[in-house]
C-alpha cells in the first residue's frame, strides 16, 4: 500500500496545477498519470493561449507544460510523478487501484484526492460514421502536432467552436487543405478571432450546416452535408458534396467522470457543462469527502480555467487535511478572482449558468 | 452577420482603423477584435501604454493612437492574431501594412505575393517589403507588405503563389 | 504522410526502426505510437468491426474509444493509439474479440 497525503488523477493542465499547489501547501503529493508524458491536452496546443498574464496568456499550450513543469520540480522532495499509470477505481475504503505500466498492479491510499482526469471527444450520428478517415478533432491534432504525421490531404471540419476553429488552422499549417467548416449552430460557437483567421485564409464557414452522410468503401472519400432550418430540420435539396480523405468531427467534449461515480459522488447533467459533473462547493469538494475535482472533468470549459482550477483545487485539498499554504487566504481570493475574471465576460454566460447549477453550500 | 460568416462588414472594419491623417502621419495599430472575450496580453505587450483595457479584462482593447508608435510587438502577442499596422505616410500610392503570418514557407523580400481579403480572396498581387522573425516573437513572423491604398480596408492576408 | 518543415514545431524524432504490418516490413519511428506509424504509412484501416465487417480505423487517438484495437506480438485488444512502437513489432489485423492465450 503507498500512503500518500493527497493523490492527484491526471497530470493534465489541471492536475499539475493542483500538484503544485498542494506541494507548495506542504502536502505530499503523487501525481499519476496515463500517457509517458505530463501536460495532458498541452501536448498539442501550438497557439498562443489568452486570458491574462497569471494564465501564461500569449504563451503557446506546448511552453506552457515547461513552465508548469519547473514549479513542480521547486517542490520535488514533495511530489512523486507516476506516469504510465493508468488508476483503475476508487474504492469505499478511499483506496485507489492502478496499473504501472500495464503489468504492475499498486494500491495507494490518500488522505484527499483530486480528480483531473478531463474529458473526451463526443461523437456524431450519421450514415457510415464509422469510416476510416472520421476523426475527433483532438486526433487529428494528436496525428499532426504529437507524431508530425499529416492525417490527410482534404479536410472537412465538423464544429465552429473554439477546437474546430484551431485545429483547422493547424491543418492549414501543417499543409493540409482544410474545404470548409460546417456547424449545426445558427452562429460560429468559437472566438470570432479563430473564424477571422480560418476565413481569411479561403476557407468557408457554413452555419446551420451538418453532415448528411459519409461515403467510402475501405475509407472516407466524400462528405455530404446539407442546411438545417430555424427548427435545426434538414432541407432537402441543400446538399453539397466535398471530396475529403478526413473528416473532423469536433461536436464537443464530455467529462471523464468514471472515477467520480465510481467513488459515490453525487452527479447531475448539467449540458451547459456538457455532460454529468459532480455536485461541488466553492472549495471544488465534491460531496464525496476530501475528494476534489478540477478541470474539463467537473464541466468543460478552457485550460486556462482548468489550470486556474488545479491551482484553486490543489491549494484547497492540501488545507482541509491540514496542510495549510501560509498565503491560503490570499492565494484562494486570487484564484477565485482569476476564474470570475475568465468567466464574467459574454463567452463564460454558459459556463456561469452551469456552475448556478452545481455548486452547494 | 460576422458571427454567421467570420467576416465582418466593411462599416465594422472601417470603424477599427484611426482616421486617415493618423494614418499618414506614420504607422499605428488597427486591432480587429471584435467581441468581448477574457484576453489582454495586447496592453501588457505595449512599452507606451497605447493600448487600454482595464480591470475586466472581457471588454475590448481601446487604442490611444498619439501614443502608438507602430513598433509591432503587440502583433507577435495576441493570440488571435487580430491586430495589424498600417502606414500611410511612406507613399501617396501605396500604404505599407504589417500583419502576423505563421506559415511555412515564409516569403522572401522584394517577392509579389497575392494580397487577399478577409474571405481569402485575390485582390491584388502585393510586394513584401520586410520580414520579421527575432526569437521575441516567438514563431509569429510579421511581414510588411506594400499595398494599393485603394485596398487598405480590404487587405487582411497574403499568400505564396504555387510553384 | 509525415510533416518535415512546421511552422511552430520541430519534430525530435527518435530512431528509425522496422516493424512488420500483415507481413510487410515497414518503417517507423522508435517512440511514435504504432497506429501513427501505421497512419504515417498510409494505413487507415486497422481493423474491422466484430458483426458487419466494416473496416475500422483510429477515432479519439488518445486510448478512450477503443476503435484502434489490433493484435500486437500475437496479443489481441491492444490500443495502438497509446502503444509505442518497438524494432520487429508484428502488428495484425484482429479477427473478431480477439483470444486470450
Amino acid at each position: 500500500m503507498i500512503n500518500t497525503d493527497i493523490a492527484i488523477v491526471g497530470g493534465g493542465p489541471a492536475g499539475l496545477c493542483a500538484a503544485i499547489s498542494a506541494a507548495e501547501s506542504g502536502a505530499k503529493v503523487t501525481l499519476i498519470e496515463r500517457d509517458g508524458e505530463l501536460g495532458g491536452q498541452l501536448v498539442k496546443q501550438t497557439h498562443m493561449f489568452f486570458g491574462s498574464e497569471k494564465q501564461y496568456a500569449s504563451t503557446r499550450g506546448i511552453d506552457i507544460i515547461d513552465i508548469l513543469l519547473e514549479k513542480l520540480e521547486k517542490n520535488k522532495e514533495n511530489v512523486t510523478i507516476m506516469k504510465n499509470t493508468t488508476v483503475l477505481g476508487r474504492y469505499e475504503d478511499g483506496v485507489i487501484t492502478a496499473m504501472e505500466d500495464e503489468n504492475k498492479y499498486l494500491k495507494i491510499k490518500p488522505e484527499a484526492l483530486v480528480i483531473g482526469t478531463g474529458a473526451t471527444e463526443k461523437f456524431l450520428g450519421f450514415p457510415n460514421n464509422d469510416l476510416p478517415g472520421i476523426y475527433g478533432a483532438g486526433a487529428v491534432q494528436t496525428l499532426m502536432n504529437v507524431y508530425g504525421v499529416r492525417p490527410g490531404d482534404k479536410v472537412l471540419m465538423v464544429g465552429a467552436g473554439n477546437i474546430g476553429l484551431i485545429v483547422s488552422y493547424q491543418l492549414m499549417q501543417a499543409g493540409v487543405k482544410v474545404e470548409a467548416i460546417i456547424d449545426a449552430a445558427p452562429k460560429i460557437g468559437g472566438y470570432l478571432v479563430h473564424a477571422s483567421k480560418i476565413r481569411r485564409m479561403g476557407v468557408p464557414i457554413y452555419t446551420s450546416h451538418t453532415v448528411k452522410e459519409a461515403v467510402g468503401t475501405d475509407h472516407l472519400e466524400k462528405a455530404i452535408i446539407w442546411e438545417l432550418d430555424e427548427k435545426w430540420q434538414p432541407i432537402k435539396g441543400s446538399e453539397k458534396e466535398y471530396d475529403v480523405d478526413v473528416m473532423c468531427v469536433s461536436v464537443g467534449l464530455s467529462p471523464l467522470n468514471e472515477l467520480l461515480v465510481m467513488a459515490g459522488c453525487e452527479m447531475q447533467y448539467v449540458p451547459e457543462l456538457s455532460g454529468n459533473v459532480p455536485l461541488r462547493n466553492e472549495n471544488y469538494e465534491t460531496t464525496a469527502e476530501n475528494i476534489f475535482v478540477a478541470g474539463d472533468s467537473c464541466g468543460v470549459e478552457e485550460a486556462s480555467s482548468a489550470m486556474v482550477e488545479g491551482y484553486l483545487a490543489g491549494l484547497t485539498a492540501a488545507a482541509k487535511i491540514s496542510k495549510i499554504h501560509p498565503d491560503y487566504e490570499k492565494k484562494k481570493a486570487d484564484y477565485v478572482k482569476q476564474l470570475d475574471d475568465l468567466r464574467s465576460g459574454p463567452v463564460g454566460k454558459h459556463i456561469r449558468a452551469g456552475i448556478e447549477k452545481i455548486v452547494r453550500r | 452577420m460576422l458571427e454567421k460568416t467570420g467576416v465582418p462588414t466593411k462599416e465594422q472594419v472601417i470603424n477599427e482603423f484611426p482616421d486617415e491623417s493618423r494614418i499618414n502621419e506614420g504607422p499605428v495599430v488597427v486591432i480587429e477584435c471584435y467581441k468581448e472575450i477574457p484576453c489582454n496580453p495586447c496592453t501588457t505587450a505595449c512599452k507606451f501604454n497605447a493600448i487600454h483595457i482595464g480591470e475586466d479584462i472581457n471588454k475590448r482593447p481601446e487604442v490611444t493612437e498619439e501614443k502608438c508608435i507602430g513598433c509591432g510587438v503587440c502583433l507577435s502577442k495576441c493570440p488571435g492574431l487580430a491586430i495589424m499596422l498600417v502606414d500611410g505616410s511612406k507613399s501617396e500610392k501605396y500604404v505599407h501594412m504589417t500583419i502576423p503570418y505563421e506559415f511555412y514557407p515564409l516569403p522572401e523580400e522584394g517577392n509579389m505575393v497575392e494580397g487577399l481579403d478577409r474571405k481569402g480572396e485575390l485582390l491584388e498581387k502585393v510586394k513584401v517589403l520586410k520580414v520579421m522573425n527575432p526569437k521575441s516573437y516567438d514563431r509569429t513572423p510579421l511581414i510588411k507588405l506594400e499595398v494599393s491604398r485603394k485596398y487598405m480596408y480590404d487587405f487582411r492576408n497574403i499568400r505564396l503563389e504555387e510553384d | 504522410m509525415r510533416i518535415e518543415e512546421h511552422p511552430i514545431l520541430k519534430f525530435k524524432r527518435g530512431k528509425k526502426i522496422k516493424f512488420k504490418f500483415e507481413g510487410r516490413t515497414l518503417e517507423g519511428y522508435e517512440g511514435e505510437t504504432v497506429a501513427a506509424a501505421l497512419h504515417a504509412n498510409g494505413i487507415m484501416v486497422l481493423g474491422e468491426s466484430l458483426e458487419k465487417h466494416r473496416p475500422r480505423g483510429f477515432y479519439c487517438a488518445i486510448g478512450n474509444c477503443s476503435s484502434c484495437l489490433m493484435e500486437v506480438d500475437g496479443i489481441p485488444n491492444v490500443k495502438t493509439c497509446v502503444t509505442k512502437l518497438e524494432e520487429g513489432m508484428e502488428v495484425n489485423k484482429q479477427n473478431g474479440k480477439g483470444e486470450l492465450k
